[in-house]
């Protein structure tokens, strides 16, 4: 199976390397040809959602065009992946483009629910050692509808002592540009969800999406507090490493 | 009132409610505590999402014939004698209730809970021609006795006051000398509301439904004070927005159901009034005269565009109950009677951006509203639709987020400026990863002021996939 590797600006020019490694590992190992289409950029969320639709239908166009050819687009984020399936709304006046953006909605997926609903696997033969808890990312559940597959593919992960995240459909306050706009209510949303994450003495925030994850761990980092936050791909991609 | 409650800027009365301690636990335990029960009452009923389905085909159904459903609902209620007011304004509907009132000679006014007229400013409006307006509903009347506190809940308009504050409040307004316990200090409003409703000469009321098919107005409680409002006066006025109706009794049957278990977690309240019509011979109560206001007040503006779906309302608050952003700000903050979700999306229609600006921003959209809302207003959506007409119609971007916006879309649409800036980040995150507060350029100022960045390490994932390109190892 042929997939197209949508990297996300965050984890191509914020986070480091092994978020995009641990993707494309998982997904070779998993029997699948990953290529990255290198003139990919950004989703164009930062502008949808701050209300500039006329250069949201800019990028939207570019990343259309970037992954025509692909035969599957998979994500490590719920988030983006849920604005590609947007594109729709951005080109309601102009059928040509709105065909296309149905059709790359179509054959995009997150990482976790591509590998559950579309390979069909449960257990990608990962082992992580050490007691984690899993921030389950708004966009993800609410707008992509992708509530079950990463909790079935941690499930399988050996060494995994898993805790449920208390009040886990509370949004960690990241929302995007929300992050830097409303900074005094987004301090108090992310305060609540690391106390949260506190309480239930995991080593390891695991996320689905760079943005939530950004914003908690930037949060925890600041607090000088220890927990560590991890993308489930890496977690899907470990070997018997340690939290 | 009017809609607007306070004078003061968006990021202080934010910050007013982030450092009231009281209110914000208080908000914490009611949203635990009424979405719990709403998660516990939709669950019993079981396929939520179908009855969500149907809700919202209703109330689509109901808004694309309004005009059909309000002649209809205006004729029943005129051939059987009752009186009926179209109000496009505030003000039109003002001058109608005060001319009401002075034709009865009236003085006292017993008021059930309404945001209507808390939006038309009714009891200001009669305040100035000399009347006492008596809130009977708990919370109402506690905000009331306490100089117009305004609402902080479309439901429970008092959430952000505790049992002693409103113990206070008793003691300075009405020298109430007892504790602080839930039962004596209800005990106490129920002695002191009894006089005002003996003592009242019109009965005011909302109005939760409208019936069309037989001219019929429903309240839905649970203190059986609009009951009183409408059994013991001689007059009674209904006001309503001009949305809030429903073709015949087999919808309301549903909407109410729906109603109940979204606001408080019930199946039903303990009173569901529907009353049609003033007292008939033979009636042992009910008003002798009924007058029902039908306030458009903006909304015939909705109907039609792409906010159309936010008059689909049915003032549940659900979303509110949901809300991450209303649970640390409170209601308060969002300057407007209609605070929430909901609010943020309708109080900008009514009133325009100038004093609301910020509130389509106030939201992570997280869509936890979307998915409460029980005739699935797709809040969140609306709110990026009033950030597009803030852009694109209203002018009211700053030119540095426009000049930022065109940079982001030709960065992001053009590859080669892409990898130039992304080659660079790293250089520029770097040094203030880790404990740079406030530093950085643009909006990374704005993030470090309270979280880190990720530290950059190594070689970049391009450079890595590149090289395994290279090595042809894919092992």
């Amino acid at each position: 199976m042929k997939v197209s590797l949508f990297l996300t600006c965050l984890a191509d020019v914020v986070y480091p390397a092994s978020v995009g490694r641990s993707t494309v590992e998982i997904l070779e190992r998993l029997g699948c040809e990953v290529d990255f289409p290198k003139k990919q950029t950004c989703c164009g969320q930062p502008a949808f959602n701050s209300g500039f639709h006329k250069e949201s239908r800019e990028v939207a166009k570019h990343m259309i065009k970037t992954f025509e050819s692909a035969e599957y687009v998979v994500s490590p984020s719920g988030s983006c992946t849920s604005m590609l399936h947007e594109y729709e709304k951005l080109f309601e006046d102009d059928l040509e483009w709105q065909v296309k953006a149905k059709e790359l909605a179509k054959k995009s997926y997150e990482l976790t629910q591509f590998i559950v609903d579309v390979l069909k696997i449960e257990d990608v033969g990962a082992e992580f050692n050490g007691n984690v808890t899993y921030h389950t990312s708004c966009h993800m559940t609410r707008l992509l509808g992708v509530k079950e597959a990463p909790m079935k593919l941690l499930e399988n992960v050996k060494g995994l002592k898993f805790t449920e995240l208390p009040f886990k459909q509370q949004c960690c306050g990241f929302g995007g540009t929300f992050s830097v706009k409303m900074v005094p209510i987004s301090e108090q949303m992310v305060n609540e969800k690391v106390h949260h994450i506190e309480e239930t003495e995991a080593e390891v925030l695991i996320g689905a999406d760079l943005g939530c994850l950004m914003n908690i761990g930037g949060r925890i980092d600041r607090q000088g507090k220890s927990v560590k936050v991890m993308h489930i791909a890496e977690i899907l991609n470990s070997r018997g490493e340690a939290g | 009132m009017g809609i607007k409650t306070s004078n003061e800027k968006f990021f202080d009365r934010v910050e007013k409610g982030i450092n009231d301690s009281f209110m914000r636990k208080a908000v914490v335990e009611a949203q635990g505590r009424l979405e719990g029960r709403k998660t516990q009452t939709t669950e019993e009923l079981g396929n939520w999402e179908d009855w969500r389905d149907l809700a919202e085909e209703i109330r689509q159904h109901t808004l694309e014939n309004l005009d059909y459903y309000l002649e209809q609902f205006v004729e029943n209620v005129s051939n059987q004698g009752g009186h009926v007011f179209f109000a496009e304004t505030a003000e039109e509907a003002n001058e109608y209730i005060t001319s009401v009132v002075k034709d009865k000679k009236a003085k006292n006014i017993i008021k059930s809970k309404s945001m209507v007229t808390e939006e038309i400013g009714m009891n200001g409006a009669l305040e100035e021609i000399g009347c006492n307006v008596v809130e009977s509903d708990l919370g109402e009347w506690i905000l009331q006795l306490d100089d117009h506190d305004p609402p902080s809940h479309i439901v429970v308009p008092a959430l952000h006051k505790n049992k002693e504050q409103i113990r206070d409040t008793f003691k300075v307004k009405r020298q109430y000398d007892k504790s602080s316990d839930p039962t004596e200090l209800a005990l106490f409003a129920r002695e002191q509301l009894r006089k005002d409703f003996l003592a009242a000469e019109v009965g005011i009321t909302g109005c939760n439904f409208a019936v069309a098919e037989s001219g019929s107005i429903t309240l839905v409680t649970n203190e059986g004070n609009a009951r009183m409002s409408t059994t013991l006066p001689k007059t009674q006025i209904t006001v309503m927005g001009m949305e809030r109706i429903v073709p015949t009794w087999k919808e309301l049957d549903i909407l109410v159901s729906m109603l109940c278990r979204s606001a408080v977690g019930q199946k039903l309240t303990s009173y569901i009034t529907g009353l049609t019509a003033a007292k008939e011979e033979g009636d042992v109560d009910g008003p002798e005269e009924f007058h029902v206001v039908i306030i458009d007040n903006g909304r015939s503006k909705i109907l039609g565009t792409k906010f159309q779906s936010t008059l689909q309302c049915i003032r549940c608050a659900a979303c509110i109950n949901v809300c991450p952003v209303y649970r640390h700000v409170g209601g308060h903050s969002y300057g407007s009677i209609y605070p929430g979700p909901i609010g943020a999306v309708l109080t900008p229609l009514l009133e325009g951006y100038d004093d609301y600006k910020e509130l389509p921003y106030a939201s992570t959209l997280c869509a936890a509203c979307t998915e409460a809302c029980p005739v699935k207003i797709p809040l969140h959506e609306l709110l990026i639709e009033h950030r597009k007409d803030i852009v694109e119609e209203a002018g009211k971007t700053s030119f540095a987020e426009k000049l930022a916006m065109k940079g982001y879309a030709f960065a992001m649409s053009n590859p080669g400026v892409y990898r130039i800036g992304s080659k660079a980040a790293p250089s520029v995150i770097g040094p203030i990863a880790k404990g740079g507060e406030g530093k950085g350029p643009g909006p990374v100022k704005l993030w470090t002021q309270i979280r880190d960045l990720p530290e950059p390490t190594g070689e970049s994932f391009r450079k890595w996939f590149e090289g395994r390109d290279k090595k042809g190892d894919k092992s």
